[in-house]
């Protein structure tokens, strides 16, 4: 968050220059520096809005990403806290007794090896988002030398995608062992919690792999650096958050049946 | 002297104005568009809502009047549904938190653009979408859903329990999804705008009031909508995927056992949590902006500082905070365990003590200021009256004992609408009449004013009407009125001869909103005949201080002047009045010394 205080008037800049090319990022390459390279003092932050330096574009799609998360673990937590209430409801059948019809659902021991894969997926999808911020090749890319960044980035994304898919893959195998067993969705209190847990969170990693695929078509089709960096960079938050919540999901669904 | 920005030389080469984007900006992406969009949709979701609310309360006194067809009481639930669905969700949230706040607010924090346009705009279009959703419920078979706003299972998850059960209750589903999604959407759009936007110089506690109640208000719809999305997948999921998460064991509905293909064992009482876990926190997102603006425009035409302003914005999030933590007041007759009633009661009670210190600030503001009383400053005088009339009903119905008695009563209806509804309206009216220059300006037009005459008609006659048709409402209730009740007459026995004794009175309520309706016709008038015709607005035609009135972020400045940086220098509301009764007043974007406005 930007410290602003009581701009001075006499060092202010009042006006951007028009004539320079400058597209709100003060004509700088989008690198991680953190000043305004001014010297002692110059800050980013001190810069009017829409000149707070390469990364002001970034930081905010993050914050918009990071507020969207935010809403999406309150969505995951009315789940989770109905799945509680659930577990704990009871009540008095034909034959006058106080039962609770909750049936503990045995997860499928696929599910151990699916975390495994989704955790690899979040090593890989950083490895790929550090690699959009590497200072030389951004230099790289942004004076026009080559294009290390896409060369770079792009096994690690492939890895990503391939693994959310393997993810995927392995909760429908999940899915399909527990119809075996006629557990299914409509079973019982235990196996509805079970399945929209699941199916929930497949579809938020669904939606992951389009991101992951906007990331690698943005890595050829964008040609401004600055938004091949925000695709990637927002990416691996998302991915990083559904990589966390299934974690926390998948220990509610393994340990608190 | 306020800086007067000398006109830039213009621009020699337009196309590369654009300078936030990497395509030029369409103007379906422009924020003063889609806030424009926005309050329309408003203006037709409350022209309906208005409508629906007058067929209820004809025909609650004059059945008879419907005769071909006739209202049958599933329709009038459709009604109460429809009714209090468009009204909360298409007008009190919609107006003030994505229609004035898109319009509004970047110019206020000295912003040009909110932070993402394209989904600004794919949210605006949901919200279309889910309202023709909606709209479309009463044309397919059986009708429109009649469980209320509320839906509560298990009549909601049983497509037999009546007519609108079925299809119609799927579409509201449908509706109130697609809404939660876009106003999720928006709310993120505006908290990055407000975070990450502001102009230089605009620190938190420089942020004007209204500012903070936008801020606060998509706070709490990000963790609200959430819930609510959760809640309305589940119920979903008990009517179509044969689940019982808020199906009981044992549902007789119309005399039918409802527990083929359910397991049961689900638990109907877990919908309320879920529900009001999002619905209490939705009042707050109705109204906190209303507040926010209310502070402005007492101390804007008061011309006086805001009274305890830090004290303003610690109250704001206050209201937030405590605004997620009391949902439990509205099921005390739900059946919850009596500690937890105990507990929500408390917390119900406590939220008097942030709104409490909201009402001194305005009251302290105006006092003895010898205010203008412009249209904007009667209708947020009248936002204060309403919600401390509608207010003073909180901690009555805040005790699970008298709840007990007036939850299923009129009463409460009075109470909700005196000081949700009706505050709410007036807030957005207060905020019409104060922004329509900004409203009405574009770059090829100049902004206009409404009219202050039919203004001062449109208030007075409102304010009366809200008042003889609220009040005795809490009347009736206490007598026993119960809601969503389609008749009061022909009912047998000692319940008819209760019901009927309400009936005089009630005739007096239908009354009082025909003529509350009627006067709205003047408002109508007023937006029409001001639209082209209005007097032509000064630039700071209410000697504002906040920057949505700053020469080059108004709708009005030219494409060069975007290209100069906007600065704040201090806090809204910097008015100071000599004993000759000369006013003078610092906007935020003002340098240095004070200039003078002429007493009126």
């Amino acid at each position: 968050m930007p410290s602003t205080i009581t701009p001075i008037n006499t060092e202010r800049e009042k006006k951007r220059r028009l004539d320079d090319h400058d597209s709100g990022h003060g004509r700088r390459p989008p690198t991680d520096k953190r000043t305004g390279g001014g010297g002692e003092g110059d800050n980013w932050s001190d810069r009017p809005q829409g000149r707070r330096g390469p990364r002001e574009k970034l930081g905010r799609a993050r914050l918009g990403l990071f507020f969207a998360l935010a809403g999406d673990l309150m969505f995951f937590i009315a789940i989770v806290s109905a799945f509680f209430v659930a577990q704990g409801t009871r009540h008095i059948d034909a034959y006058n007794r106080y039962v609770n019809e909750w049936l503990p659902t045995a997860i499928p021991p696929i599910l151990w090896l699916n975390t495994g894969v989704l955790l690899l997926s979040s090593v890989t999808m950083e490895i790929a988002r550090r690699t959009m911020f590497r200072e030389n090749d951004v230099m790289d890319e942004w004076l026009g030398i080559g294009k290390p960044i896409t060369r770079r980035a792009l096994p690690w994304l492939s890895a990503t995608t391939a693994l959310g898919l393997l993810f995927l893959t392995g909760q429908s195998i999940a899915w399909h062992q527990l119809a075996l067993q006629h557990v299914f969705f409509r079973s019982n209190p235990s196996s509805h919690f079970f399945y929209l847990i699941t199916y929930t969170h497949a579809i938020h990693l669904f939606l992951g792999i389009g991101a992951l695929v906007a990331s690698l078509m943005g890595l050829y089709a964008s040609r401004v650096l600055e938004t091949r960096q925000i695709l990637v960079d927002c990416t691996a938050w998302y991915w990083h958050a559904m990589g966390l919540f299934w974690l926390f999901l998948f220990v509610l669904l393994a340990f608190f049946q | 002297m306020t800086p007067n920005p000398k006109p830039s030389p213009p621009d020699p080469n337009p196309q590369r104005a654009a300078p936030y984007s990497l395509l030029p900006t369409p103007s379906l992406l422009d924020h003063h568009t889609i806030g424009r969009q926005y309050l329309a949709l408003a203006l037709v979701a409350v022209i309906i809502g208005t409508f629906l609310s007058l067929l209820m309360r004809i025909h609650i006194v004059w059945p008879e009047f419907f005769r071909n067809p006739p209202i049958r009481p599933e329709d009038y639930l459709a009604i109460v549904t429809l009714h209090g669905t468009i009204m909360l969700f298409f007008v009190l949230t919609t107006a003030p938190q994505s229609g004035f706040s898109n319009l509004i607010l970047p110019a206020q924090i000295g912003a040009r653009h909110m932070a993402f346009p394209r989904l600004n705009a794919a949210s605006f279009w949901l919200t279309a979408l889910a309202l023709i959703v909606l709209l479309a419920s009463p044309l397919v078979p059986g009708g429109s859903a009649i469980s209320g706003w509320t839906a509560y299972p298990p009549l909601s998850a049983v497509a037999s329990a009546g007519p609108g059960q079925a299809l119609g209750m799927d579409l509201w589903l449908a509706s109130i999804a697609l809404f939660s999604i876009a106003s999720t959407i928006s709310s993120i759009n505006t908290l990055v705008t407000i975070v990450r936007l502001r102009c230089e110089g605009m620190t938190w506690r420089r942020l004007p009031l209204t500012v903070w109640g936008w801020f606060t208000a998509a706070l709490i719809s990000i963790i609200a909508f959430s819930v609510l999305l959760a809640a309305l997948l589940l119920l979903f999921c008990d009517r179509h995927a044969g689940t019982s998460f808020f199906v009981p064991t044992g549902n007789l509905v119309n005399g039918v056992l409802h527990s083929g293909g359910h397991p049961g064992n689900g638990s109907p009482l877990l919908w309320l949590h879920l529900f009001w876990f999002f619905g209490h926190p939705e009042v707050y997102i109705a109204i906190l902006p209303g507040m926010g603006l209310t502070s402005m425009i007492l101390a804007n035409f008061s011309h006086r500082r805001v009274f305890g302003y830090r004290l303003m914005i610690a109250t704001t999030l206050m209201i937030g905070f405590l605004g997620i933590l009391l949902w439990g007041h509205h099921m005390f007759v739900a059946g919850l365990n009596p500690f937890a009633s105990t507990a929500f009661s408390v917390t119900t009670i406590a939220i008097a003590l942030p709104a409490s210190a909201k009402v001194l600030s305005w009251i302290a503001t105006t006092w003895r200021s010898r205010p203008r009383y412009t249209s904007a400053m009667l209708f947020a005088l009248g936002f204060v009256s309403l919600f401390v009339t509608g207010g003073l009903t909180g901690p009555v119905l805040a005790q699970p004992i008298l709840d007990e008695y007036l939850h299923n009563t009129m009463f409460v209806v009075a109470h909700f609408h005196l000081i949700m509804a009706i505050a709410g309206i007036f807030g957005l009216f207060a905020a019409t009449y104060y922004w329509f220059p900004l409203l009405t300006a574009t770059r090829r037009r100049p902004g206009r004013l409404l009219s202050e005459r039919l203004g001062r008609w449109h208030f007075w006659l409102s304010f009366i009407g809200v008042y003889t048709t609220f009040l005795p409402m809490h009347f009736t209730g206490l007598a026993g009125e119960p809601r969503h009740y389609a008749q009061l007459s022909q009912i047998p026995n000692a319940a008819g001869r209760m019901l009927a004794a309400t009936l005089p009175l009630n005739r007096h309520i239908t009354y009082g909103a025909i003529f509350l309706a009627s006067a709205q016709i003047l408002f109508l008038v007023n937006l029409a005949r001001s639209l082209r015709r209005g007097d032509l607005a000064p630039s700071n035609p209410w000697q504002s201080t906040t920057l949505e009135w700053h020469p080059i972020l108004h709708p009005r400045a030219i494409a060069a002047a975007s290209e100069q940086a906007v600065a704040v220098y201090r806090s809204p509301c910097e008015y100071r009045t000599s004993h000759a009764g000369e006013v003078s007043f610092l906007p935020q974007w003002s340098e240095d010394a004070a200039t003078s406005i002429k007493p009126e």
